[in-house]
């Protein structure tokens, strides 16, 4: 495996480091790296977790494309070598940990909650939703923030001003959910937020959660797109 | 609370008009005109017949609407591949007006060969 390395003090920047790597049938990139850690070089650092592809922590770019590396399996690389780099587009803190702190304001600016209006019910209220209506949001709410779609988005890494495919999907979650009151017109109709999107595609193509944000992307541009022409008319 | 005021979001409904138009419309056209009357499949159409139908001026405004929108989806999808492209994103508004005055002379030129 060649592995990025980002010392900071010591690398002025990002120079690849060679691992003998043993080829596992049932090995994802991960445990390769977890070999590396364990046995040959335990100054690597890398963000993992679940290991299971539910956490979102150890996106990476794996031979040029950005996948979770304990979805990968060595195997599909043949004998090597794999070339395992940070995501692109996030700065690199060290070695392959990027700063996701950008990512997390985008975020919290869509209010990617359920946003009430009115008398607060009691917490033993139910909230009945049809098999419809959990449909009509549903796929959004699987993704699990790896930012695999950030790093693929090239409208992302030639403008890190843009919103992102994460944070639409994630405010179209909650946007087409029956429950939610709010109105998240006035961050998701600006130049930074739909509009910056050209629609390349990348982002549905490499989500491992099978989300797709260009949809949800494409589809906001029609609400916030009607909405602009038509003043008096709602979502 | 609302948006700053942009011309992007009738820019893009424009973009995908013409994307629609497009789609339903111009395959056939070039199906006909470009290749089963070329092949003589089908029997290429009287002059007088289209000037007919060219009389109405309602075929008229449709193939000024369908002209139009085109030239919009062409000139936005221009301007937005070639900012990304070729790196000039920061020249947007002198692309914009050169892709969307291109559209609209277009649009022009149709109207008078049309009118």
């Amino acid at each position: 495996m060649e592995v990025a390395r980002y010392r900071p003090g010591q690398d002025a920047e990002p120079v690849f480091q060679g691992y003998d790597v043993p080829l596992m049938a049932d090995w994802a990139v991960l445990d390769g790296l977890n070999h590396i850690k364990d046995q040959l070089d335990g100054s690597l650092s890398y963000r993992w977790s679940c290991r299971m592809g539910v956490c979102g922590s150890c996106g990476m770019t794996v031979n040029g494309e950005a996948r979770l590396t304990c979805g990968t399996f060595l195997s599909e690389y043949g004998d090597g070598p794999v070339r395992i780099e940070p995501l692109k587009g996030f700065p690199v803190i060290r070695d392959l940990v990027v700063d996701i702190d950008d990512f997390l304001a985008k975020l919290s600016s869509v209010r990617p909650w359920l946003i009430r209006e009115g008398e607060e019910l009691p917490l033993t209220a139910e909230h009945a939703q049809t098999p419809a209506q959990l449909e009509a949001y549903k796929q959004y709410s699987m993704c699990i923030n790896c930012l695999l779609c950030y790093s693929a988005c090239p409208v992302y890494v030639l403008d890190p001003d843009f919103l992102g495919p994460a944070a639409i999907a994630l405010a179209q979650r909650y946007n087409l959910d029956s429950r939610d009151m709010g109105d998240r017109f006035d961050v998701l109709g600006a130049d930074e937020a739909v509009w910056g999107c050209t629609f390349v595609g990348e982002c549905t193509r490499v989500c491992p959660k099978h989300v797709d944000p260009a949809e949800a992307i494409q589809r906001y541009k029609v609400t916030a797109a009607l909405r602009s022409v038509l003043p008096w008319s709602k979502r | 609370m609302r948006a700053r005021r942009s011309p992007e979001p009738y820019l893009w409904l424009l973009f995908s008009g013409g994307g629609v138009v497009a789609a339903l419309v111009l395959p056939v056209l070039v199906l006909l005109f470009g290749v089963l009357m070329p092949l003589g499949i089908v029997d290429w159409p009287a002059a007088d017949h289209l000037r007919g139908l060219l009389d109405h001026a309602l075929v008229r405004v449709a193939l000024v609407v369908v002209v139009v929108l085109c030239l919009f989806h062409a000139a936005h999808r221009i301007r937005h591949t070639s900012e990304e492209l070729l790196g000039i994103a920061r020249f947007d508004l002198p692309v914009a007006l050169l892709c969307y005055g291109a559209a609209i002379a277009g649009g022009v030129v149709a109207v008078r060969l049309l009118g």
